[in-house]
Parts: C-alpha cells; structure tokens; sequence
C-alpha cells in the first residue's frame, strides 16, 4: 500500500476593480442589463483597436510589489486564439511568453505552521463574455458586458501539498487582492475565481503525476471539496491500475465530484503571438517607485509587527491581519487608547468586537461601536474604573444603544466598587452571615470560595472589583 | 472654366472653387454621380453609391460653405482652398475605399461575408474627412479584406482597368485607383498592407501614397495585417496628396499603434527645389525580373531627377529579397487572427442551415469568405501552430527587422529612394488564376517598404506598350514631406500625371 | 507536397471553415506552395537578429481609466442577426 504525496497548484483569476475595461472605455459595473456595457471594442466589430487601461496596468505593479515579484520593464501583450462564443474577437488578448509581473511569494498559515508559496508569475488579460444557458429554444445566450473585464491571472509554482494549504492560499491571496485595493474580492459575482491543478505521486518520487486542472471553482469550501475528491478519484483510478488522463474538470457541487468538462476536440492550439494592435508595454522604475510609495503596510509586514514589536501572539496577530480593515480598527484603537496594553485591545477586537460583528453580518467598516468609543471603554477598564465583566455589558449598550462610555458609566452607576472599606464592610456582613461556608471553606474546601464571591457580586450588583475582592476574602476567611 | 475641367483639375482647384462659391457642392457632386452612373457598369470601380445620401451631404457642405463664404464678403479674394482645419475640403467628394467603416453606410471590404453589413460608427478617417467638409462620394470596390493586387477578389467583382478594360487596375485598391484615373472621383482612400495603394495607383496611372506606419489612425479600418496595414489616398497630383494627407493624419487615442507627431505640414517642403537631394536606387530592383518597358521608364525618370539637381546613389538592399516570403507568412498570420470575429454571431453573413455551434461557425465562413481569404486564414493558422512557430512566424519577423535595418543603413547614404513599383504592367483579367503565388511575386519591389513600415509613393511616369509605369518613392520614417517634395517638382517638369485613358463612358476625352 | 491533406483538414478545423472533398485536393496544392514560398526564409541566418513585431511606437501609450462609452445596444444589434432579450443567441453550448 503506496503512501501518496498530493501536489497542487493554483491559477487565479482576479477582476481588477477598475471602472472601466482593460481595452475599451465601457464601464465595468456588475449587474447591467445585458450587452448594454459592451462597447464596439469589447464586440469586436469590424475595424475597432485595443488601448490598454492605466489602472489596469498599476493595480497589476501594485500585486507584483505586494509579494515580492520582479515587475518586468518590458512585457508584451498575446493573442490567445480560439473560438467560442463569449469570445468576441475569436481570440483573448493576454500575455504569454512576457508578463507583467514575474516571480514573487505568498506566506501562508496552516495548522502545520507557516509555509512560503512560490508564485511563477502573474498577467494582465481579458475576461469573456457570459453564456446563459437557459432555454432560449435551444440556444444559448450570450451576453458579452463582461467581456473586457481587466483579469490578473496569477499563477503558482505546484507547492501546495493539500486541501488545506490550496484554500489557506486562495483565503491569503484573497485578502491580499482587497487589502491592496486591486480586486474586490467578491466571489458570488465572480470576482475571484480559481482553477487547481491536483496531481499525486508515490512519496519519494521525483517526477510530477499527470495532471488535471478544475475550472471556475469560485468558493473556499468548493476549492477544498474540489481537491479532496479529485486526490481520492485519481489515487483509486491509480491503485486499480488505472492511468490518470491529463484533462479539464468541473466540480459538481450537486454530486461533490469532478467530472470531465465537454470538451470539442484535443488539446487546444491557442496559436499565442504578441498582439500587432499592442506595442510592448514599458513600465519604467519611476512608476514602480511611485506605486511602491502609495502601497499600505502589508499583511505579512503588519504580522509581524503585531508579534514582535507588540508581543502578540500567532492567532491574535493572524486573527487581525486577516483583513486590512480589521488591523485597521486595531491601529485606531491604538491611538486612540495607547495607555492600554495592546494584548488587551487585542482580545476586544478578537473576541467581543468579532462576535457581535459576525451576529450582525457586519463588517469592521460597518461597526456599531467604532474605534473611538471601544477606546474609551478599555481606558477605564484599564484604570479601574469598572471590571471586565461590566466592561462587558457596557458594550452590549453600546452596541445596541450608541453612546460613550463614560456617559454610560454614569448614567447606570456601573462604577466599580474598588474601595476596600466599603468592599470589606460587605464582605464581613456575608461571612459572619454563612458560618458553614465559612466552616466548609477552612476545612479544605476550595470550591466553596466561589460561594462568596457570587454573593459579593450579589450584594455589589457586579460592580466589585474582582482582585481586591479576591484579596479581601482571601484574607477574611483565613481568619 | 467648364464643369468638366474643373472636376478633372486638381483637388485644390476644385475646393478654392468652391470656397468662392464659384461652383455649389451639388453640382460638383452630381457631375461625378452622372459619371459614376455611365462608367460604372463597365469599370465596377464602386460596390454602394447612395446618389441621394450623397446629394445630401453636398447640399449640407452647400450651406456651410455659403455662410462661411457670406463671411469673407467684403474681403479681398480667398486665397485657393480654405484655410481653417475643419473645412478644408468643403464640398469635394471623395471616393472611400469599402473597407472603412462608415455610419449608416454598408461596409463590405469586398466581401459576401459583410455583403449586408451597415457599419453603425465611422472609422477615424471618415470622421476626419467628415470635419473636413468632404462629400462621401461612394464606396470604392476592392480585393476581398485588401487580399490581392488585381481586384479580381472582390465578391461583388472585378474592377475593370480604365486603361484597357481587359485588364486588371491592380489592387487591393483597385476601385479607389481606377475611379481616379478614369476621372470618376477627384480623389479617392485607400490603404496599402503590401502594395496595395502603390501598385494600383502605378497601373492605373495616378498618384499614390502609403504614409509612414502610425501617421494614419487604423480605428475603423477593417483589419487585414495589423502591422503592415496603413491608410493612404490618391489623387492626380503630388500636391492634392499633400492637402489629402494633411487632412488623414494625426494621432488617434483609439489606435495604439498611432504615433503623435509635430511634423511640419505635408505640403511644408512643395516647391522647394531639389539640388543637392541624394536619391538612392537599389541596384538589385533592375534585375531580370523587371519589364524592360518598365526599366526603361523608370530610368528616364530618374534622369530628370538628375536633372533636376539630384544626386544618384546606389544603394543595396539585400534582405528585401527575401521579403516576399516573409510577408507572406505575417500578413496571412495577422489576418488570420483578425478574421476570426467573422464568426454570423454578432454581425456578418451567417449560414442558413446548421445543426450545432461548429457548423455555425465552419458553414458560415466557408460561405462567407472567398478562396484568396481562405487560403490566407489557413496559411495564417498553418505558420502560427504548434511547431511551426519558431520556423515560420518568428523567422519571419526576424527577417523583418533585416530588412528594415538594410533601410536604416541605406538612408545614410541617401535622402530617399527611387525605383519601379511592379515588375510588370497591368496583365489580364484572370492571367493569374491558376497560381496564387505566381500573383504575390508582383509585389516584391512594395513589400519592404510595408515590413519596414517607410512611407513610400508612385507617381505616373509613362508608358509600357500603353499601359501606365509608376515611379516609386520610398522615404524614411516620418519624412513624407520629402516624399511629396520630389514627386510634386518632379511633376512639374513632367506631364506623365495628366495624361487621362480614353473610352470612359460618360467622361468626355 | 509540404502538406498532407490531414494537415489541410486539421489547420481548416482550427481556422473553422469548412472544406469540401471537392476543394481539399486544390486547396493542398495552393497550400503547399504558398509554404514553400515561405520556406525559403529557412535559408536566411537570423542568429542574433531580434524579431520585429512591431514597426511603429516604442511602447504602448496607456487610455486613463475613465467610462467613456455609453449604451449602445441598439445600435450594434441592428447588425446582429439573432438576438432575444439584449442577447445574442447561438446554438446551445454544452460544457
């Protein structure tokens, strides 16, 4: 019985968020009316020219200097030749033998630990039309408001080694494409899209096992089914000695299996030569410098930074660059709160803050209690005003009602009771009231200690503050 | 002066006549329209003329050119033509090659596959002759997606040469050169990919000229080669293409491969006389290959630009001799990837029976397409295929660059070139059917020049047995103003370009 | 021939023109002459010699990203010689 070794790669195809198309001046909005943003260009009527988009062009250099690649000073646009119907012109123009961005990693995070993926390179090229398919007696209808769409096909070397690291990368490159602001990420409107190429191998082999790529998988749980069932499908086929025919697959959701895409005829000949409308695209180190200059503080960058320079911890530190947006709320916390420790600040926005977004289906942007008011809610956390536990229901109220901490705190006397004369008062009040707690607890009965501080909390309505509370009863009862 | 004369004058006669509202529009028009008529089913120069669309447009350059012209009242006379950029050919009706689309105008490019085809935009050159002021006289005939050099490829047929109408005018042009010559348009588009313009103009006996690649906008121009294609215009007279030029040129957004110039205008060097130009003449171009009758010719021309004060340099240019094959395996790798969008999805002929997306597409280009494309498409596709690539298309454009570094190298020695345009004269209807290559050998003195991407020109310059011989001028890149220096002083001390054929019903001799 | 007449029928396929039995012998021998009519460029030494796709502008000048068109769906589908409902219909495409 063969051990296996899966090998996998991923070929991505993000919608760069520009307004309009890559070779045409029509809008790229989701959602028209059918072939009512498809210009003369995007239908390849008789007679009509490319021109490339600048925006397309920089939101390309911009992906390349986000992971680290070489962005070429030359690269050539290529005719990909074919015919179908979403494909106006009878051929996509893409890149070929020079793309704009070359090279370049992106860091992932497993339960294994960190892996560096190696990307091979990433192009500009033109996305397709649409078939619908519904029943139009017999024919299918073709609506090409998306052909022309700015595509980043971005490509990896076969590093992955699982399901889990395929969608740890989808899930990374995609917060990567929003965090730089190239692509909007938005899957259900294909906005993000992923092929994977699945092989496998007897451990120790060297050479690569055939191949099969599965198209348009546009979900993270599709990607991981898509893997999962295509490893089990090609180790029985091999294990029955079988051999795996290199083809395109789909992924059937319905039925959770791949099966082969119709396809015409053999391997396609794409005839790819570089496109005669297009002379070679420059991009000179001058725009690479100023694209590098508008670039944010980088996922990975703001990882780090969390851990070392902060001391966050992996989850914590992950758990707040899994989203620009999120490390964003953190730094504006930060500011306005620098006193608190930045741990503490941590876990409101992992835990408390996270929570009651995921409730809501929001988003950070969306927040009900912005960074400024939870700012004000951890500093007198931080300075004892009130305990944790208040702290809690004070955001609850801010939550569902708005407001500033301090006015909050205020209004509903939630000031915690810290004053140990007060606190000792009612402490001896309770213990001289429950002499057979008291008696269970001197006579080795720790848990009965639980008995006290609920009746402390009781008598106080929460407000007393935990540790002198602790510390006072600890010395009462030891009598 | 008569009507007659003033439509068989020159084009900047013609528009200051207008200007000074010594002709109206309308007339002008249908003098050429009753012409058209007459010829027309013999020469088959125009695929589409739209008599009343074009009387329109007249009477609307009418109104324009009266309230420009109750304007100047008062004023001395208007100088010849009118000044102003927009309006500088108010009036004059052009003849448009069929393969610029033109809103509301059926855009054929000689095709059954765009037979029906009514473009529903204007390509640039049609805007600009539009801002111009010029009449769309109709829609010149031409080999079938500017594949050919006999316009005997055209689906709507031949183009009959005013010369001999027996014979071929050249092509793919050939519409746009004939309705020159025989004086049914003053002037007239076209566009040259591989000798397309200069090689009907030299057999059809008119001025032609193929600007320097990217001077022209190609937004709107249907596709043949992409890299080689260029718009251009004929005329009677170098100094008609100067002001056609004038009016064509200039960068587009729409077309990347457009370049933006500051070049002085194209008319900037008219007149200024010859003396101490060195003209290069590629020895190799006289070889046995070339008519004697055409030699001959060429050589008096060259002759008088000696006289004229010219220098004579020989020059060679070894990689052209290999042009011929390696264009023919660009220009047909472009083409065809540039007429896989004729698919009867979108626009164009689609087949009446067919069972599935396939023979959608393989019956309606089967039937929308004639042989010559056909066989282009196939060779394009054969040269770009896996295993082929290397050998075929990337020599080629290698090869391409040789031939354009011999011109660099040459035009260091020289100012420009002069030489023949076609080996031979205008042969017979239907002498080059049974071999399609026997055909391409015709362009081997225009292909460099295409590959290279050069601006070159023929000018009249006599006869051989009776059918017209043209001289070819080749500058360097950018510097068609040189070009039009020396054919207009050439022209003015010849009159090879006034000569007119003979037996054009409806054209007085 | 430097073309069998499977090559003619595949590269015909790829092109999507359908060929008659009839013009499949004529068609081989233009095609094969057309080829070796190219295969002279095979004697030409290139070493060295960077190909030349472009004659023109050195580089591609880049449009800003800006909408520019409007719709003009009933213009272009005046053209269109089946269209339902603002699409194009074709025969149905099974993947």
């Amino acid at each position: 019985m063969k051990h296996w070794e899966v090998v996998i790669g991923l070929e991505t195809h993000a919608q760069l968020s520009t307004r309009s198309k890559i070779f045409s001046g029509a809008s790229t909005a989701f959602g028209a009316e059918p072939n009512s943003q498809a210009c003369a260009v995007d239908l390849g009527l008789p007679g009509v020219l490319p021109v490339p988009n600048h925006g397309a062009v920089e939101r390309a250099i911009r992906f390349g200097l986000a992971v680290g690649g070489h962005i070429a000073p030359l690269s050539v646009f290529a005719r990909k030749n074919y015919f179908y119907p979403d494909l106006p012109k009878g051929y996509q123009i893409s890149q070929f033998e020079s793309p704009v961005v070359q090279g370049g990693t992106l860091t992932i995070h497993t339960s294994a630990g960190e892996k560096t993926v190696r990307l091979t390179r990433a192009h500009l090229e033109e996305d397709a039309g649409k078939s619908l398919h519904e029943d139009f007696h017999g024919c299918s209808g073709i609506d090409l408001n998306r052909a022309g769409t700015p595509l980043l096909e971005i490509v990896t070397e076969p590093d992955l080694r699982s399901a889990e690291e395929a969608v740890a990368y989808a899930r990374a490159l995609h917060g990567l494409v929003r965090w730089i602001e190239i692509c909007d990420g938005n899957m259900q409107e294909g906005s993000f899209r992923c092929d994977v190429n699945v092989s496998v191998r007897p451990v120790g082999q060297a050479e690569y096992g055939t191949r099969c790529e599965i198209k348009n998988l546009n979900s993270f749980r599709f990607i991981e089914r898509a893997v999962d069932c295509e490893v089990k499908r090609q180790i029985e086929l091999i294990e029955d000695g079988g051999t795996v025919r290199q083809e395109t697959r789909l992924y059937d959701p319905e039925r959770d299996e791949t099966r082969p895409m119709r396809s015409k005829e053999d391997a396609q000949d794409y005839r790819y030569f570089p496109d005669p409308d297009l002379p070679p695209l420059r991009i000179d180190a001058a725009w690479v410098r100023e694209v590098a200059a508008g670039l944010p503080e980088l996922p990975s960058a703001r990882r780090a930074r969390y851990q070392q320079e902060l001391g966050l911890g992996v989850y914590d530190a992950g758990l707040l660059t899994a989203s620009r947006e999120a490390g964003d709320y953190f730094e504006a916390l930060r500011a306005a709160a620098p006193a608190v420790d930045a741990k503490v600040c941590a876990n409101w926005v992992n835990g408390e803050l996270a929570a009651a977004l995921n409730r809501a289906e929001l988003d950070f942007a969306a927040s009900r209690v912005s960074a400024i008011q939870l700012a004000g809610l951890l500093r007198r956390l931080a300075d004892g005003t009130v305990s944790g536990k208040i702290a809690k229901e004070i955001f609850e109220l801010m939550w569902s009602e708005g407001g500033e901490a301090d006015a909050i705190i205020d209004a509903k006397g939630l000031r915690q009771i810290s004053d140990s004369g007060a606190l000792e008062a009612i402490l001896r009040d309770i213990v001289e009231r429950s002499p057979a707690q008291v008696a269970e607890y001197r006579g080795g009965k720790e848990k009965v200690f639980g008995f006290f501080v609920g009746q402390a909390m009781k008598a106080t309505q929460g407000k007393a503050n935990p540790a002198q509370l602790n510390e006072l009863l600890r010395t009462l009862l030891a009598g | 002066m008569s009507l007659d004369s003033l439509i068989d004058g020159t084009l900047r006669g013609l528009a200051g006549a207008l200007a000074r509202r010594e002709v109206k529009a309308a007339e002008v028009a249908g003098a050429f329209l009753d012409r058209i008529a007459a010829a027309n089913p013999s020469l088959n120069c125009f695929i589409t003329v739209d008599r009343e669309r074009c009387l329109a447009e007249a009477a609307s350059a009418d109104r324009w050119l009266d309230a420009q012209h109750a304007r100047l009242v008062g004023h001395p006379a208007a100088p010849d033509g009118p000044d102003a950029v927009s309006g500088r050919l108010a009036g004059v009706p052009i003849a448009h090659k069929d393969i610029f689309c033109a809103e509301g105008w059926r855009t054929t490019a000689g095709s059954r596959m765009l037979e029906n085809f009514v473009a529903p935009y204007d390509a640039q050159v049609i805007t600009r002759f539009r801002d111009a002021g010029a009449v769309h006289l109709g829609r010149a005939n031409m080999d079938e997606f500017a594949m050919g050099s006999s316009n005997e490829n055209s689906y709507f047929g031949p183009v009959r040469n005013p010369w001999d109408q027996t014979r071929v005018p050249g092509g793919s042009s050939g519409g746009s050169a004939a309705a020159v010559a025989a004086g049914l348009a003053p002037a007239a588009t076209g566009t040259d990919t591989g000798g397309s313009i200069r090689q009907p103009a030299a057999w059809c006996g008119v001025s032609g000229l193929k600007p320097t690649y990217g001077r022209v906008s190609r937004y709107g121009m249907i596709a043949f080669a992409s890299s080689l294609d260029q718009a251009g215009a004929f005329a009677r007279c170098a100094d008609d293409l100067a002001l056609l030029l004038d009016v064509m040129a200039g960068h587009d957004v729409r077309d990347a491969t457009s370049v933006a110039r500051q070049d002085p205008g194209f008319a900037s060097l008219l007149g200024q006389p010859l003396r101490g130009l060195r003209v290069g003449v590629p020895r190799d171009w006289f070889g046995p290959g070339l008519a004697s009758g055409i030699g001959d010719a060429v050589q008096v021309a060259l002759a008088e630009l000696q006289r004229q004060g010219c220098t004579l340099v020989d020059i060679d240019l070894p990689a052209s001799a290999h042009a011929i094959p390696a264009y023919y395996v660009i220009a047909p790798a472009e083409a065809s990837s540039n007429l896989s969008r004729f698919d009867g999805v979108r626009f164009g002929h689609r087949a009446a029976d067919y069972r599935n997306l396939d023979e959608l597409y393989e019956r309606s280009r089967a039937e929308g397409f004639g042989p010559e494309v056909k066989r282009r498409i196939l060779i394009g596709s054969y040269v770009l295929s896996h295993g082929y690539y290397d050998a075929y298309y990337l020599q080629a454009q290698k090869v391409r660059r040789l031939i354009a570094e011999d011109f660099t190298r040459a035009f260091a020695q020289c100012d420009l070139i002069a030489g023949p345009v076609t080996p031979t004269s205008a042969f017979t209807l239907g002498a080059c059917n049974d071999d399609p290559v026997q055909m391409y050998l015709e362009d081997m003195y225009t292909i460099p020049v295409n590959l290279a991407g050069l601006p070159g020109m023929s000018v009249p310059a006599g006869f051989d047995q009776g059918l017209p011989v043209g001289l070819q001028l080749i500058g360097p890149w950018w510097q068609e103003a040189r070009l039009l220096q020396v054919a207009h002083a050439y022209q003015q001390h010849t009159d090879w370009h006034q000569f007119r054929p003979v037996g054009v019903p409806g054209v007085a001799a | 021939m430097s073309l069998s007449e499977d090559d003619v029928r595949r590269v015909a396929r790829l092109s999507r023109l359908a060929l008659s039995a009839g013009e499949l012998p004529r068609l081989q021998q233009d095609l094969s002459r057309i080829l070796d009519l190219a295969g002279q460029l095979q004697a030409i030494d290139t070493r060295g010699v960077a190909p030349m796709a472009h004659p023109g502008a050195e580089s591609v000048a880049l449009r800003p990203d800006v909408v520019t068109e409007s719709d003009r769906r009933a213009a272009y589908q005046a053209v269109a010689p089946q269209v339902q409902d603002g699409l194009y219909l074709v025969p149905k495409v099974i993947e």
